[in-house]
C-alpha cells in the first residue's frame, strides 16, 4: 500500500507567500491569546492546594461550593474531574494555614454533607516552589532551543539551525497560544509534553534538511527552490506516516490515559500537527531566504562524497 | 550484493534480546501486599518470632501466600490489601513495642529471576499511592540560633576579660555590641579574635556609641546550614523508620530542602504531625546508690526513675537534669587520641558548661547518662473516633563514667564502633538543635487512584502499540512485520534497561514509553521509505535494502540527537514525575536506535540473506 506516489515534485516553495501568511496569522493569534488571556497555570506553577474527591453518587457541585463558602473559602474553585462523581477542588494559597489543616478541614466539611466523599489526591505546592518550577520550565525551553541549534549548526549549517529553531519555536508558541485561548490547564506534565514536541518536531526539519543537503550534491544544476521542493516531496511520505504513527500512540493516551494525561496528549497533538506544517512550510522557506546554497552545503572539497555519488 | 550478518553478530543480537527479556520479565509479575516486621531495641527477628506471627495469623484465619525471613526482616505476603490491613493490625497488636510492623508491596518476582538480580521497575508514588512531601529548612532560623549562641559566649568572654560594654544583643544572623569608647572596642576586638578567629568583626561609629558586629564567617555559615539539613534528615529518618513505613525515601534536594516520600501512607496530615515532632536530650546522673533490680521490683527511690537503654536494659537514673539538649552547641564524632577508640566530643553553651562543671566536680568516677526524648504524635482510633495524642518516648543512648572535671568541652569515649560514635553525635546534635522546617509541597495519591493510573498508563501503551502495529503491517506488508518486531524488541529493551537502572516509573513516565514507541517507529519508516525509493529508481532488492539502511542511518542519528537534547534538559531542570518522563525518553531513544537499525536489519538479513537473488520485496 502506498499513499504518496507523486511523480512530479510539488512546488512547495512557490506557496511561500501563502504559508507565511498562514503562519503569521496563527502566530499573531497565539501571541495575542497569550498576552490577553494568559496561560491557565496549574497548581504546579501558581502554588495552592488541589484536592480530588470521589463520591458514591453524582456530586452536587453547588452544595460543595456553598459548604466551602460557608467556611470562608469563597475563592475555592469546584468542578467535575473526568466523571460526574469526581470533583476537583482548587484552593489558593492562604497565609498561616498549613496545607494539611486545610485539606483536613475541607474533607471534614464534605464528609459532614455526604459521608461517601473520599479523598483521592491532594496536592499542595508552596509559592516559591511554584515560582521555581515556572522559572525552570522557561529555562528548560531556552536550553533545549539553544542545544538543538548548536547541534544543527554543527551538523549542517547555521542557516538551517536558525530556520529549524524558528519553525519549532513557532510550534511551541502556537501550543501555548492554544492553551491560553481555550484556557486549558497548563501543568508540569503539559510542559514536559511541549519540550518533547520541541525535540521531536525538529526531527522533521532534520529529515528535510538531510535530503536538501543530499540533493545539493546530486542536483548540481537545479535551483535552490527546486532542490528544496524535491527534498520535501521525497520525504513527504515518511513525514506523514511517521507522524500518523506517533499520533496513534498519542490518541491511545488521549482516550485511555484518562484525565491526568488528557492535556499532555492535547499538547502533543497540536505539536505533531503543527510540527508537520512548520518544518515543511516554515523551516524550508526561512532556510531559503537565509541563503542556503550549493556552496555552503555541498562544498566541492568533499571529493570522497562526490565520487561516491557519481558512482551510483 | 547479499545482505547477511556474520554469525557472531546474529548471536549478539539474540543474546541482547534474551537478556532484555529476562530483565523485563519481573515487571509482569506485579507485587503482593505484604506486612514486614523488623526489630527495634535489641529484639531479634528469628524463627521463634516467625512462628509467633504465623500462629497469630492462623488463629485469626488470615490467609497468607508466603512468608520469608531474611536480613533480620520477616515478610508475610497476602493476596489482597484487605487481609493485609487486618493482618497488619493483628500482628502489631500481638508484637507490641519493640518491633516495627509495616505494610508494603513486595515484588512477586520468581526466585530464579531475583537470583539473576532481575527486579521490576520501582513504581512512583502516583502509581502506588502514598505521600510526597517537600520540606524546606528555615535557614534564617539557623542563622539566628547561631547568633544567639555566640551572644552568650561573647558576653561571658568579654566579662571574663573585663571588657566593658554598654550592650550586647543578637540581631538576626549577627551579634551587635555597643561600647562607650574606642579603646574598649579595640580591646573587645582583640578578645573576640583570640577566642574565635573565624568570626567576622565589623566596627561602625554611630551617634549613640561605638558599635561592633560579629558574624560567623562564610565557611562556618555554610557548615551550619549543611549541618542543619543533615540533622533534620537524620531526625526525619529516625521518626519515619519508627513509624513503620516501608521503603521510605528521605533525601536532600538542593541546598536547603528535603524530600520525603512515603509509599502506601494515606493521611498526609498524620505524616505532617509526625514530622513536626520535637526531640531533646537530657544528661542525668546514674543512681548508683540503689540497685536496678530493687527498683524493678517496685521499690523505686523517690529521687530516681527507671529508664531503658536502646537494647532494652533498664538503668536507674536520678531525676535531676544536669544539662538539657538546647544547651549543647555541637557534637562531633572522632578518634580518641589516647585510647585510639571512637569518641564523641561535645560542646556546651556557657550555662550548660557551668552546671556541668559543678556536677563533675562532685561526681568524678561516677556514671552519667544521656537520655534522648522524643515527643511522638500518634493517632489512635477509640470508639470510632480518631484521637491525636503525643507519646513521650525516652531512651538512654549512652552511659559513661566521668573521668575528670570538665565544663564546656568534653568527650564521651568507650563507644563500641565509629558507627556508634557517629550515631550518638548525630543524636546529640539532632536533640540539640533541630532547625524549623516548612512544608512547601505535598502530593498525596490514594491507592485506588494509583491502581487506576497504572491501568491508564498500561492501556495507553497497549492500544497505541496495537494501532501502530496494524497500520505498519498493512502499509509496509512484510517489512511492516519486521518494523513491528523491532518495535517490540525496543519496548522490551526499554523496560529491561529501566528495570536494571531501578528507575522510578511514574504516570508521565508511562506516557513517555507510549510516546517513545510512537516516535521510535520513525526510524523504521525512514528505512522502509528509503528502500521503496531505491527500488523505484530501479535498484535490485538486495542493493535497495543495503542502501536503504545505510542512507537512513545518518538521518536517524540526527533526528534522535535533537530529541535526546530535549530529554537531557528535561532531566536537568525537571522535578519528580517530569524527571521520570525524561529518563524514559532518553532510554527509549537509545534502545530505539539499536532496535531499528541493528535488530530490524538482522531480521531482514535472516529472511532475505539466504538467497542470492530475490525477485521482489514485499514492501
Amino acid at each position: 500500500m502506498e499513499f504518496f506516489h507523486v511523480k512530479k515534485d510539488i512546488p512547495f516553495m512557490s506557496y511561500g507567500k501563502l504559508t507565511t501568511t498562514i503562519s503569521l496569522v496563527t502566530f499573531i493569534i497565539a501571541v495575542a491569546a497569550l498576552a490577553l488571556r494568559g496561560l491557565n497555570l496549574g497548581v504546579d506553577f501558581t502554588g495552592g492546594t488541589v484536592m480530588e474527591v470521589n463520591y458514591a453518587q453524582t456530586a452536587d457541585l453547588g452544595t460543595i461550593r456553598n459548604v466551602l463558602a460557608g467556611e470562608g473559602m469563597n475563592d475555592a474553585s469546584v468542578q467535575n474531574f473526568g466523571t460526574s462523581r469526581d470533583v476537583l477542588i482548587r484552593l489558593p494559597l492562604r497565609q498561616g494555614v498549613s496545607s494539611a489543616q486545610l485539606s483536613e478541614k475541607v474533607m471534614e466539611l464534605l464528609k459532614s454533607k455526604d459521608s461517601s466523599a473520599t479523598q483521592r489526591r491532594v496536592e499542595f505546592v508552596g509559592p516559591q516552589v511554584g515560582e521555581e518550577l515556572y522559572e525552570n520550565g522557561g529555562l528548560a525551553l531556552i536550553v533545549v532551543g539553544l542545544g538543538i541549534m548548536a547541534y544543527l549548526a554543527l551538523r549542517f549549517e547555521w542557516r538551517f539551525a536558525v530556520a529549524a529553531i524558528i519553525a519549532n519555536m513557532h510550534d511551541v508558541v502556537i501550543i501555548l497560544g492554544m492553551f491560553a485561548l481555550f484556557q486549558w490547564e497548563f501543568s508540569l506534565t503539559v510542559l514536559a509534553g511541549v519540550l518533547a514536541v520541541l525535540g521531536y518536531s525538529v526531527n522533521e526539519s532534520v529529515v528535510v534538511f538531510d535530503r536538501v543537503r543530499e540533493n545539493f550534491r546530486k542536483m548540481r544544476k537545479a535551483s535552490v527552490a527546486e532542490v528544496i521542493d524535491n527534498a520535501i516531496t521525497r520525504t513527504m511520505s515518511r513525514t506523514v506516516i511517521t507522524h500518523f504513527c506517533t499520533q496513534l500512540a498519542v490518541l491511545a493516551m488521549f482516550f485511555f490515559g484518562g484525565e491526568p494525561l488528557h492535556y499532555f496528549a492535547v499538547a502533543l497533538t497540536i505539536g505533531i500537527l503543527f510540527g508537520i506544517y512548520s518544518s515543511v512550510l516554515v523551516a524550508s522557506p526561512i532556510a531559503m531566504w537565509l541563503g542556503i546554497s550549493h556552496e555552503n552545503l555541498a562544498p566541492v572539497e568533499k571529493e570522497g562524497a562526490e565520487l561516491e555519488d557519481q558512482m551510483r | 550484493m547479499i545482505n547477511r550478518y556474520p554469525l557472531w553478530k546474529n548471536l549478539l543480537i539474540v543474546a541482547i534480546i534474551a537478556l532484555g527479556l529476562v530483565y523485563a520479565l519481573p515487571n509482569i509479575f506485579g507485587a503482593d501486599p505484604a506486612v514486614q516486621i523488623s526489630a527495634e531495641r535489641g529484639n531479634k527477628v528469628d524463627a521463634a518470632l516467625r512462628d509467633r506471627v504465623v500462629q497469630t495469623l492462623d488463629a485469626a484465619h488470615f490467609a497468607y501466600k508466603a512468608y520469608s525471613l531474611a536480613d533480620d526482616k520477616l515478610q508475610v505476603r497476602f493476596s489482597d490489601t484487605d487481609t493485609q490491613l487486618k493482618a497488619f493490625e493483628a500482628i502489631r497488636e500481638q508484637l507490641g513495642d519493640g518491633f516495627v510492623v509495616a505494610q508494603n508491596l513486595a515484588p512477586a518476582t520468581p526466585s530464579w529471576l531475583s537470583q539473576l538480580n532481575a527486579k521490576p521497575m520501582y513504581l512512583g508514588l502516583d502509581l502506588r499511592g502514598g505521600v510526597h512531601l517537600l520540606l524546606e529548612v528555615d535557614m534564617s532560623a539557623v542563622e539566628k540560633q547561631a547568633a544567639e549562641r555566640y551572644e552568650g559566649d561573647l558576653r561571658s568572654h568579654l566579662q571574663q576579660e573585663k571588657v566593658r560594654y554598654s550592650s550586647i544583643s543578637a540581631k538576626e544572623s549577627l551579634v551587635e555590641m555597643k561600647f562607650r569608647d574606642v579603646a574598649e572596642r579595640d580591646k573587645a576586638q582583640e578578645v573576640i579574635h583570640s577566642y574565635n578567629r573565624s568570626l567576622v568583626l565589623t566596627p561602625t561609629d554611630s551617634a549613640d556609641g561605638f558599635m561592633l558586629t560579629a558574624a560567623p564567617g562564610e565557611q562556618e555559615m555554610r557548615d551550619l546550614r549543611s549541618f542543619a539539613v543533615k540533622q533534620n534528615i537524620t531526625t526525619l529518618r529516625n521518626r519515619v523508620n519508627a513509624s513503620g513505613v516501608a521503603e521510605p525515601v528521605i533525601q536532600q534536594q538542593g541546598d536547603n530542602r528535603i524530600v520525603v516520600q512515603l509509599p502506601g501512607v494515606q493521611d498526609a496530615a498524620d505524616v505532617q504531625r509526625l514530622l513536626g515532632a520535637t526531640a531533646t536530650l537530657e544528661y542525668h546522673m546514674v543512681d548508683e546508690a540503689h540497685s536496678v533490680e530493687d527498683a524493678l521490683a517496685g521499690r523505686v527511690p523517690p529521687m530516681s526513675r527507671i529508664y531503658y537503654q536502646r537494647d532494652g536494659r533498664p538503668v536507674l537514673l536520678q531525676k535531676q537534669i544536669i544539662v538539657k539538649g538546647d544547651q549543647i552547641i555541637d557534637a562531633a564524632s572522632g578518634m580518641d587520641q589516647q585510647s585510639g577508640g571512637p569518641m564523641v566530643s561535645v560542646t556546651l553553651d556557657n550555662e550548660g558548661a557551668m552546671r556541668m562543671l559543678d556536677n563533675t566536680k562532685k561526681n568524678v568516677h561516677k556514671l552519667m547518662a544521656v537520655v534522648y526524648i522524643e515527643n511522638r504524635p500518634e493517632t489512635h482510633v477509640v470508639d470510632g473516633k480518631t484521637e491525636h495524642v503525643t507519646r513521650r518516648v525516652e531512651e538512654v543512648i549512652s552511659v559513661a563514667k566521668i573521668q575528670g572535671v570538665f565544663g564546656k568541652n568534653f568527650q564521651t569515649t568507650g563507644l563500641d564502633s565509629p558507627q556508634e560514635a557517629r550515631t550518638l553525635a548525630l543524636l546529640l546534635r539532632a536533640g540539640a538543635l533541630a532547625a524549623p522546617m516548612e512544608i512547601v509541597e505535598v502530593r498525596t495519591v490514594g491507592p485506588s487512584l494509583g491502581k487506576e493510573n497504572i491501568a491508564k498508563g498500561f492501556h495507553s501503551n497497549i492500544y497505541g502499540f496495537v494501532a501502530i502495529a496494524i497500520f505498519m503491517m498493512i502499509y509496509y506488508r512484510v517489512f511492516g512485520i519486521f518494523s513491528v518486531l523491532s518495535l517490540a524488541v525496543n519496548a522490551i529493551l526499554m523496560v529491561a534497561v529501566l528495570s536494571l537502572m531501578q528507575a522510578t516509573l511514574t504516570l508521565p513516565g508511562m506516557a513517555g514509553i507510549a510516546l517513545t514507541i510512537g516516535m521510535a517507529i520513525d526510524a523504521n519508516v525512514l528505512i522502509n521509505e528509503r528502500i521503496r525509493e531505491e527500488l523505484r529508481v530501479g535498484n535490485t532488492p538486495h542493493a535497495a535494502i543495503h542502501a536503504g539502511y545505510e542512507r537512513a542511518f545518518g538521518t536517524i542519528m540526527d533526528s534522535n540527537v535533537t530529541t535526546l537534547i530535549a530529554g537531557f534538559a528535561l532531566f536537568w531542570l525537571g522535578s519528580g514525575p517530569v524527571r521520570g518522563f525524561a529518563v524514559v525518553l532518553c532510554i527509549g531513544i537509545l534502545t530505539s536506535m539499536f532496535s531499528a537499525v541493528v535488530v530490524s536489519r538482522g531480521i531482514v538479513n535472516l529472511v532475505y540473506g539466504r538467497k542470492a537473488r530475490i525477485a521482489r520485496l514485499s514492501i
